[in-house]
């Protein structure tokens, strides 16, 4: 017996088929399938992590991760590079918003105007032991995911494209549909706020 | 250049993402600004504490068992496209060596053709699908008034080899890997009766082994 995630799958992968036989006029759908596949399955691990990141929640996650594969497959006709990992994430992002976002009725805020909230907060604040003594503390990869993981949804993420999966700012851009000059601000409170919380885990210094 | 300035494009300096014109900006004033010149320090020290690794998580078997999972759907696809209209075999004969010599130039192997009549499992012929994006060889057999599809393609060696039966949609599905050739039965027959073909199968295909 299949169980419940491996039957969603199998349903997503013959809807999958279905498409495929749709736009058989087109081209082999099966070279189409087997050209996405090599393009875009070696990108499963950092879309599972975006998706992570973003749901905080490995089952949507998944759920996201095959919506998000179906889509591309689908529209691989359309793909003109330059990177396939950029595109994915789009899609993902896309994924995340319309799908899940609107079924658990909770808004996921990529595209909220958090800066404008943030603006008022300082980007850095000076630590208040001596610089020579501030040394930040090597946390565990659980904790570590922790912190990013609390991070506000827009800055999340901006930690998941840049330091994880080494996207270019121009990049980023492109993924998250901003201007360069959003990214770099963006980043910037990103870091500064995980920086602040990396700190505050450490709890009051003795 | 200001603080504020240059409170962000020192993360922009950073990641390498500055021309040297503008990295040349941010470097003087950090050179007299220590306030910013700690910022690069500690966000440096950040982005060290954090190796992606550390931070990546790794998809789940399930998404990756959707792609075999893909792979027997796309296997019962085909064996129910077989059986609709007229397009059950391109070569239909009940000798094993006209079926096989058909398949040269289309497909990328050389797929054992044997004859399982004597067995109770009668050759009608072969036929070029389509699986997991690859040509294959089918050879196609009747039990009764029931068909079974044999697909025959060259194997991943990566792709884990199951020993079960998968049944989906109503139809019993088994795979197997032998000599470098990945093989599905699939048929609406019964899950034993579907074994029984492939170990009649595998013993006329490796004498040797088969007694």
């Amino acid at each position: 017996m299949l169980d419940q995630p491996q039957r969603q799958g199998l349903t997503l992968a013959w809807k999958a088929g279905d498409d495929m036989r749709a736009s058989n006029g087109s081209g082999d759908p099966n070279d189409k399938a087997r050209r996405f596949r090599d393009a875009a399955l070696p990108h499963l691990d950092d879309v599972y992590t975006l998706a992570r990141y973003l749901l905080r929640n490995g089952a949507d996650a998944e759920d996201a991760v095959q919506e998000c594969y179906l889509r591309g497959l689908r529209h691989f006709d359309t793909y003109r590079g330059p990177a396939m990992k950029p595109w994915l994430f789009a899609i993902l992002r896309n994924v995340c918003r319309s799908e899940f976002m609107r079924r658990s009725g909770v808004a996921l805020a990529i595209d909220g105007q958090a800066e404008e909230d943030e603006d008022a907060v300082p980007l850095w604040q000076e630590a208040p032991v001596s610089p020579e003594a501030e040394m930040l503390r090597q946390w565990d990869a659980k904790t570590i995911r922790r912190l990013v993981e609390d991070l506000p949804d827009p800055f999340r993420e901006m930690i998941v494209l840049r330091e994880i999966n080494d996207l270019s700012y121009s990049e980023i851009a492109d993924v998250v549909s901003v201007p360069i000059g959003t990214v770099m601000s963006r980043l910037a409170r990103a870091r500064s706020m995980l920086r602040k919380a990396w700190i505050a885990e450490e709890g009051p210094s003795t | 250049m200001t603080c504020a300035e240059s409170e962000v494009l020192l993360h922009a300096l950073l990641d390498g993402e500055l021309d040297a014109g503008h990295a040349r900006e941010v470097e003087t004033h950090l050179e007299t600004c220590p306030r910013c010149a700690r910022q690069l320090v500690a966000y440096r020290e950040l982005q060290q504490a954090m190796p992606a690794a550390q931070l990546r998580f790794t998809a789940p078997m399930s998404i990756r068992t959707d792609h075999n999972q893909r792979v027997l759907g796309d296997v019962v696809s085909a064996h129910v496209r077989s059986l609709q209209g007229e397009h059950l075999t391109d070569v239909q004969t009940s000798d094993q060596h006209t079926v096989k010599p058909w398949f040269n130039g289309k497909v990328d192997v050389a797929p054992p053709v044997v004859d399982l009549t004597a067995q109770g499992f009668r050759l009608i012929g072969g036929r070029l699908d389509y699986l997991d994006g690859k040509a294959v060889a089918s050879i196609v057999y009747r039990r009764r008034m029931h068909v079974i599809n044999l697909f025959i393609a060259q194997a991943a060696p990566s792709e884990p080899q199951g020993r079960k039966i998968d049944k989906i949609q109503g139809f019993n599905i088994r795979r197997w890997n032998a000599q470098g050739l990945e093989f599905w039965a699939v048929s609406d027959i019964d899950a034993a009766e579907l074994q029984e073909f492939v170990e009649k199968f595998d013993a006329a295909f490796h004498p040797a082994s088969g007694a």
